[in-house]
């Protein structure tokens, strides 16, 4: 099952897709907050989100799955 | 009552105003507007523009030595060397020495971008500018400006504000600056290099750096002391995690404090007498181009590093060599991006950025050395 990781380590500003949802390739999924700079994280994977393991204004680290797709 | 009325009118500041202090109180206008409206480093640019409107009421002897309220500030501040090194002391409590560990040559990286400060040096000295102000010329194009202040009050203090203000419009400015340049100097295909993943630093690793690094530069470049030790103790609060309330008092409250004297002294150094006059200009002209040069330099230094390197760095990395942290490294991730949306150069950008405030004290240090 594809998991999208963080690249880098930052806080969860914003989630723009909910559990049910199909996403494409390159959509933009989550934005990440790391140095008071927003970073959009895209969709490595076509599928439907299963589960998202993380909600808005968590600290994440590198490599932290933040969502998973099936 | 006649004579009341022409005493109060006489000995008010209204009569003494010259056309030079109408002239500062726009410019004090125009930061004013570029800090509250543009939000441009409102929190030094907002202390600074009122401090240049309050030095430029006639009669308020504000900066009157041993007298003025301000000139107390700046002079136990700033012309006693104090405030620059608490400055550096919360500075070392927030940065993350980390990317630099994990890839120690982004440090060259760091030291060739201050390059553009040699560069400026001489061409300071050509345009007649004398050595101690040309150093303090040079030394805005590292971008830093508790570095800056530190040197120019040393040097050259009738060019603080000027210095002061053109370094840290140099910081806000970064976004604009830089981005030109990059294109410029990197082709697309290098614009698009995904690097390799830092490695992990131990938490004995970030503990060991500020000492081992601090010890190093103080015993080679001794008067790089006072910035030096004030940073690498601040990293050590932050990376020993048993004084967490040492680190956050560094990082905040203390940064507050003396931010708020350091804005207002330099502010009130920019009396019209001082900062009217055609040099200042000029000294605004040099240091975007020590900035300019510095960022090629650096730019040009990872293309450089890149002809050894079985695993090539993004060149771009080499633009955050200046030590405007993290401004710059975050324009090197947005520029990195905006070629590949995969490219996430944030930490990586991180390493030069912050071996360029440890580049920019060292050059600073030298200056002092040979001008001092």
């Amino acid at each position: 099952m594809p998991e999208l990781l963080a690249p880098i380590a930052g806080n969860v500003w914003k989630i723009l897709v909910a559990v049910g949802d199909k996403v494409e390739l390159d959509d933009e999924l989550v934005i990440l907050e790391a140095l008071k700079m927003e970073t959009p994280i895209y969709c490595d994977d076509a599928g439907t989100v299963t589960e998202i393991k993380v909600k808005e204004g968590d600290a994440v680290n590198e490599d932290d799955v933040l969502i998973v797709i099936d | 009552m006649f004579d009341i009325l022409k005493e109060l009118i006489f000995s008010s500041g209204a009569v003494s105003l010259t056309g030079g202090n109408l002239v500062m109180w726009l410019v004090s206008f125009v930061l004013l507007y570029l800090a509250i409206k543009k939000q441009y480093e409102p929190l030094l640019l907002l202390p600074i523009a009122f401090g240049i409107l309050i030095v430029n009421l006639p009669l308020t002897f504000l900066m009157e030595p041993e007298h003025g309220l301000i000139w107390f500030f700046y002079h136990y501040g700033i012309e006693m060397d104090i405030i620059p090194p608490l400055i550096f002391l919360g500075l070392g409590a927030m940065i993350d020495f980390g990317p630099l560990i994990a890839n120690p040559k982004t440090m060259l990286l760091g030291a060739g971008a201050q390059a553009g400060l040699y560069v400026t040096f001489f061409a300071a000295v050509l345009f007649g500018f004398d050595l101690q102000e040309a150093g303090s010329i040079a030394i805005i194009g590292g971008a830093d400006g508790p570095t800056t202040i530190y040197l120019t009050s040393k040097l050259a203090p009738h060019l603080l504000g000027a210095t002061a203000v053109s370094a840290y419009a140099y910081m806000a400015l970064v976004p604009i600056i830089q981005p030109p340049m990059m294109k410029l100097l990197t082709s697309e295909h290098e614009r698009k290099i995904v690097m390799t993943k830092l490695r992990p630093v131990s938490r004995l690793q970030k503990i060991c750096f500020p000492i081992v690094t601090g010890m190093t530069i103080m015993l080679v470049v001794p008067p790089a002391a006072p910035l030096i030790s004030m940073l690498m103790l601040g990293n050590l609060f932050k990376e020993s995690g048993v004084v967490e309330r040492l680190t956050n008092a560094s990082a905040n409250e203390l940064m507050n404090i003396v931010t708020i004297f350091l804005g207002l002294s330099i502010g009130a150094t920019m009396t019209a007498t001082t900062f009217l006059n055609p040099k200042v200009l000029f000294i605004f002209f040099l240091g975007l181009f020590a900035f300019v040069i510095s960022t090629a330099a650096g730019l040009l230094m990872a293309k450089f590093m890149n002809l050894f390197l079985k695993n090539k760095i993004n060149p771009l990395i080499g633009a955050a060599g200046v030590s405007a942290v993290p401004m710059a490294a975050r324009c090197v991730h947005k520029v990195g991006s905006e070629a590949n949306r995969r490219n996430y150069l944030l930490m990586h950008a991180m390493g030069p950025n912050v071996a360029g405030v440890i580049g920019t004290v060292v050059a600073a240090a030298i200056l002092l050395k040979n001008l001092g």
